[in-house]
């Protein structure tokens, strides 16, 4: 795991995750200071394509070694893709978290709930 | 900074070294242990490969001595204390309630003819004295607390003897005995011993000593491990962690370990263990991988049974896990199916322990 960075490109949710904004779709990931936290990631549980998830609620969880944590939606929507080679690798939540760790790709509900998320500046100055 | 709940913590002698070395500290039974340094799996793949260094400290130790000191240790513990004959002899039991619910389960060591060192579980260690103390009744016994009088490392792996023999003032002590030998220039209770399946020696040593144990081992090449890579080795190899695979509502039989108890020798507890021997147990403790996910402790086993130990093997790359299951299911091969948080995924019993060196 390299060092803590939070790309400017990105919007974060206080539950630690990122969002990447492409016309209506958006991908999560969970943020560097998440994977962290977490230590290294032994399992990722995606939801169906298909099913939606609610902004500020639970969609998904990851697993390190010791620990279940769930994954919180940073956003609404419908699930449209899922990054499948996480079943043979997690660890690249660990090794790459808005790259390769991408975790699903949604189609949003309601784009203006992006107004409620903060940019990089900000989610870096809420890290404890 | 730590919370101000975590000041009533204990700290073993090589917290500093542990902070230092940027370990990832947790609460542990009233401790604050390193639960990882860098990565569970390199330090879990350390051991079963070359060597590792753990810092179990905080395991407790009671000290029996006295004329009664082996009849008294006959009459709690579970195995047969008398067929220790040896000095330096070292031997598992269990520590049960009349109705045969586990206390504990236990290393004893004979240090000499009638003076014993038997090393508890953190969490347990003063229920144990208690226990001890409780039972004593007219044996001719003196039972001292020991806990703040050693320090304890554990060095396991293929190459844990080498890396330990090479700082010994003599041979170190075969597998389940135990000698004091100098450490450099420490006096060290060396026990053949562990809790991974590997080879290696545990190091009792006084507290003030412990640190300079460790700087020389780590400086011979062996890698500091925490809790949870002890946790990862000790699963795999099917070894049971008391509060999740043994408790109190539940017997040594249930648990597999029929063989550490010995009802003949009329230990509190025998009775009860007699009765579930000859009946046959209702379930038993059985190990399992699964076909994917994780199992966790508490997840229940669908048509009876829960899992009692759980984590991703780092050696076998699956979930793995232990739990009481009813007897009838308990064969290898049996198809299990596991509740994980309200996902059924499919498990098979396996034959224990679940790695073995090939």
């Amino acid at each position: 795991m390299a060092d803590a960075n939070y790309p400017d490109d990105l919007l974060y949710h206080t539950e630690h995750d990122w969002v990447r904004i492409d016309g209506d779709v958006a991908t999560f990931g969970i943020t560097w200071y998440a994977q962290d936290s977490l230590g290294e990631i032994v399992f990722f549980d995606p939801p169906e394509v298909g099913s939606t998830v609610t902004k500020d609620e639970p969609y998904a969880e990851v697993e390190s070694v010791k620990a279940v944590s769930d994954v919180y939606a940073p956003l609404s929507g419908e699930i449209v893709e899922v990054n499948t080679a996480l079943g043979d690798k997690p660890e690249a939540i660990n090794d790459d978290p808005y790259g390769e760790g991408w975790l699903v790709k949604v189609r949003l509900s309601d784009p203006s709930e992006t107004d409620q998320l903060m940019d990089a500046a900000a989610y870096t100055a809420s890290l404890p | 900074m730590p919370p101000a709940a975590d000041t009533a913590l204990r700290r073993t002698p090589l917290y500093d070294r542990h902070v230092a070395a940027g370990a990832r500290l947790v609460p542990f039974a009233g401790w604050e242990m390193p639960v990882q340094y860098e990565s569970v799996k390199a330090e879990h793949l350390a051991v079963r490969g070359s060597c590792g260094v753990f810092d179990v400290s905080h395991m407790g130790e009671i000290e029996t001595r006295g004329a009664d000191a082996t009849r008294f240790l006959q009459h709690v513990l579970s195995n047969d204390v008398e067929k220790v004959a040896t000095i330096g002899g070292a031997q598992y039991s269990l520590l049960c309630r009349e109705d045969g619910g586990v206390l504990d389960d236990l290393f004893s060591y004979r240090l000499e003819p009638d003076r014993w060192l038997t090393v508890t579980n953190a969490a347990n260690h003063h229920r144990d004295l208690e226990w001890f103390r409780r039972n004593a009744g007219d044996f001719d016994v003196e039972i001292e607390d020991r806990l703040d009088d050693f320090a304890m490392l554990a060095v396991q792996g293929p190459l844990a003897r080498e890396i330990v023999q090479a700082l010994a003032d003599g041979p170190l002590p075969p597998r389940f005995t135990a000698r004091e030998q100098q450490i450099g220039t420490t006096r060290v209770l060396v026990c053949g011993t562990g809790y991974t399946g590997e080879e290696g020696v545990e190091l009792l040593v006084a507290p003030e000593d412990a640190g300079g144990v460790w700087d020389a081992i780590v400086g011979r090449g062996a890698v500091p491990a925490g809790l949870g890579a002890r946790d990862t080795l000790r699963l795999e190899v099917c070894y049971h962690l008391y509060g999740n695979d043994l408790m109190e509502s539940r017997g040594p039989i249930e648990a597999g370990l029929g063989w550490a108890c010995k009802e003949d020798t009329g230990f509190v507890g025998s009775d009860a263990v007699r009765a579930v021997r000859e009946a046959g147990p209702r379930e038993k403790l059985v190990a399992f991988t699964m076909e994917e996910g994780i199992p966790r402790q508490g997840n229940p086993i669908v048509r009876g049974g829960e899992v009692t130990s759980g984590t991703m093997s780092p050696s076998l790359g699956v979930g793995i896990g232990m739990g009481y299951v009813p007897a009838a299911r308990a064969e290898p091969g049996t198809r299990l199916e596991v509740d994980v948080r309200g996902k059924v995924r499919a498990a098979t019993v396996k034959p224990k322990p679940l790695y073995s060196r090939s």
